[in-house]
């Protein structure tokens, strides 16, 4: 394949191993992405679908030209002008980084702790970390319900223990949402931990104690730095998805905050606002833009750098 | 990494797959529960089970669900290995670039964008809402999970057979079929478990991109918790939480079972 490749004439066979996906992607990944920016440049309507312009085809030019002239910025300028949306990407981004400091806090002893194990014993504890990632996410958030609920079972052990008096309100609260997020994406912090820290020349930790350096002093001289690829895909793979996350504050958040998934999904399904939808959807990826690229270059490296 | 857990490891490991399995295991446990409070335990009971038995809005919803699950778990495998070969054996074709990039980002991509952006695309051309979107946008999203596990293990293996078998005069798709395929398969049976799973699972991209009638298990069950808790869906969890890990025991226990076979005929040649 890759001989035919080098002089350029590629069988039929060779052209739709790579047309077929591509082209699937660019009409349903790429281009539903450019509906999204003409949609957020037009005004909401009563109509059917409820956004005005309509893009005219077949009316040619003219209709391509009346649809240009109609375009309008006003989403954009509603929300720049409205501080609900601000607040709303402000708690989002902060959100997003409280929880990926702790994950990556709880997520490394874990992965580390899991590289120190005998070799037999890695592929078990890899897969109990993976295992409850293949249940349902909608699951997991819901077990905190029962867990955190006013009458739940915190409360309930708390009280017994006397540790306080009163039930207290977990639910609805910034705590409920870090630990739903913490809870949710910990398996997506460890693993790419745990593949750098597995992969760590041994050789290198000795040739340090071997020199007099002590072992904590080692870890953060040798280790730590040697871990940084792991690190880096860890915080990416937690921190952009939960900036735009919908399920775990929607479910265990309180209703004073909103989160930016929230306030698009509001906007869409209750305001019926598509224009608006579409422009938080478009400033929302503006802001994850960098993030994505670092994310797509690091995941590049390390499937096609064996190249 | 050198072997020899410290405590502070052992303990570590511990405290993290505890935080992960409690609230499940609390679920599956007050699943059983007699009574309809959370923190009254009333013995053990089955009462929840039937009651789920007697609900067909949620069997009605689960049967959907499965459905669209196998259909865009086929598609997202067949799609995604594609992918996977044309990143890893195509060298580089015009458009590279876009390609891996259009692949890579639904993994990290925020759901909400995913699905508004499909939904607007579905509105534009026109289609009735329904089954079908639900199928394709299932696709669109899993096939790039698929692209990477089947990736990584492309990466991973020795291309010396490949070549070995096309020197020796084998054309491109035989040595596709009886070299490389059956080398790749772990990932492929890997990728579409994960497919599966992920469609189950989904509930932001099935609500944009679902219409009437098309009601499937996660927005049936967010419907009922939004609502407020039920111990019925304690019953309909632990009936996924067994399935998933029977499912996942099974596939490894074949996979293992698989490579020791394998092992054994290299073995076996060699003697």
């Amino acid at each position: 394949m890759n001989a035919n490749g080098k002089t350029g004439g590629r069988s039929w066979g060779a052209r739709a191993v790579v047309l077929l996906p591509y082209l699937w992607m660019a009409v349903f990944f790429l281009a539903p992405f450019a509906i999204v920016l003409k949609i957020s440049l037009s005004q909401t309507a009563l109509a059917q679908p409820p956004y005005a312009p309509v893009l005219d085809l077949a009316a040619g030019w003219q209709g391509l030209k009346d649809f240009t002239e109609r375009l309008s910025l006003d989403s954009y300028a509603l929300l720049a002008s409205d501080w609900i949306y601000l607040l709303s990407y402000l708690k989002s981004l902060e959100i997003a980084a409280i929880s990926t400091a702790i994950l990556l806090a709880i997520g490394y002893p874990v992965a580390y702790g899991i590289a120190r194990c005998p070799r037999s014993l890695q592929p078990l504890l890899v897969m109990l970390v993976v295992l409850p990632f293949w249940t349902s996410f909608l699951i997991r958030i819901y077990a905190w319900i029962n867990i955190l609920q006013r009458d739940g079972l915190l409360n309930d052990v708390l009280i017994r223990l006397h540790v306080i008096g009163a039930p207290v309100a977990w639910l609805s609260s910034d705590t409920a949402i870090y630990i739903g997020m913490v809870y949710s994406y910990l398996p997506f912090m460890v693993l790419p931990l745990y593949a750098t820290l597995e992969k760590l020349d041994v050789t290198l930790l000795e040739a340090a104690a071997d020199l007099g350096c002590p072992r904590g002093r080692a870890f953060w001289l040798v280790t730590a730095p040697l871990s940084l690829p792991g690190v880096a895909a860890g915080v990416l793979l937690c921190f952009i998805p939960i900036v735009g996350e919908f399920v775990i504050p929607d479910l265990l958040g309180g209703s004073e905050t909103m989160l930016i998934g929230q306030t698009l999904w509001t906007e869409f399904f209750s305001n019926r606002d598509w224009p608006v939808a579409s422009a938080i959807a478009v400033a929302l990826l503006g802001l994850l833009i960098v993030p994505i690229m670092l994310y797509e270059r690091l995941q590049k490296r390390q499937l096609e750098g064996a190249r | 990494m050198r072997r020899g857990a410290s405590s502070f490891n052992i303990v570590s490991v511990a405290l993290g797959l505890a935080f992960l399995y409690l609230p499940i295991v609390i679920l599956v446990i007050y699943s059983f529960n007699a009574s309809r409070l959370v923190t009254v335990w009333a013995g053990w009971s089955l009462h929840w089970y039937r009651e789920l038995l007697s609900d067909d809005a949620m069997l009605q919803a689960a049967w959907t669900s499965l459905r669209i699950a196998v259909l865009s778990a086929n598609a997202a495998t067949v799609l995604g290995t594609l992918s996977a070969i044309a990143l890893t054996r195509m060298g580089g074709f015009r458009g590279r670039m876009l390609f891996s990039g259009m692949v890579y980002a639904p993994l990290v991509m925020p759901e909400v964008i995913t699905g508004l952006s499909l939904l607007l695309l579905f509105v534009a051309l026109n289609v009735d809402r329904g089954f079908w979107t639900i199928v394709i946008a299932h696709t669109t999203l899993t096939m790039c999970f698929v692209t990477v596990i089947v990736q990584s293990r492309l990466i991973g293996f020795d291309r010396s057979l490949e070549e070995a078998a096309m020197d020796l005069g084998c054309p491109p798709l035989k040595t596709f079929l009886t070299v490389t395929l059956p080398l790749i398969a772990p990932a492929i049976t890997a990728g579409w478990m994960l497919a599966f799973s992920l469609s189950l699972d989904d509930l932001v991209i099935a609500s944009f991109t679902t219409g009437p009638g098309a009601t499937t298990l996660p927005i049936r069950i967010y419907s009922e918790v939004r609502m407020g808790v039920k111990p019925e869906i304690n019953a309909v969890c632990t009936i996924m939480i067994a399935i998933v890990s029977v499912g996942t025991i099974a596939a490894s226990l074949m996979a293992k079972r698989g490579a020791v076979r394998r092992e054994r005929a290299a073995f076996g040649a060699q003697v």
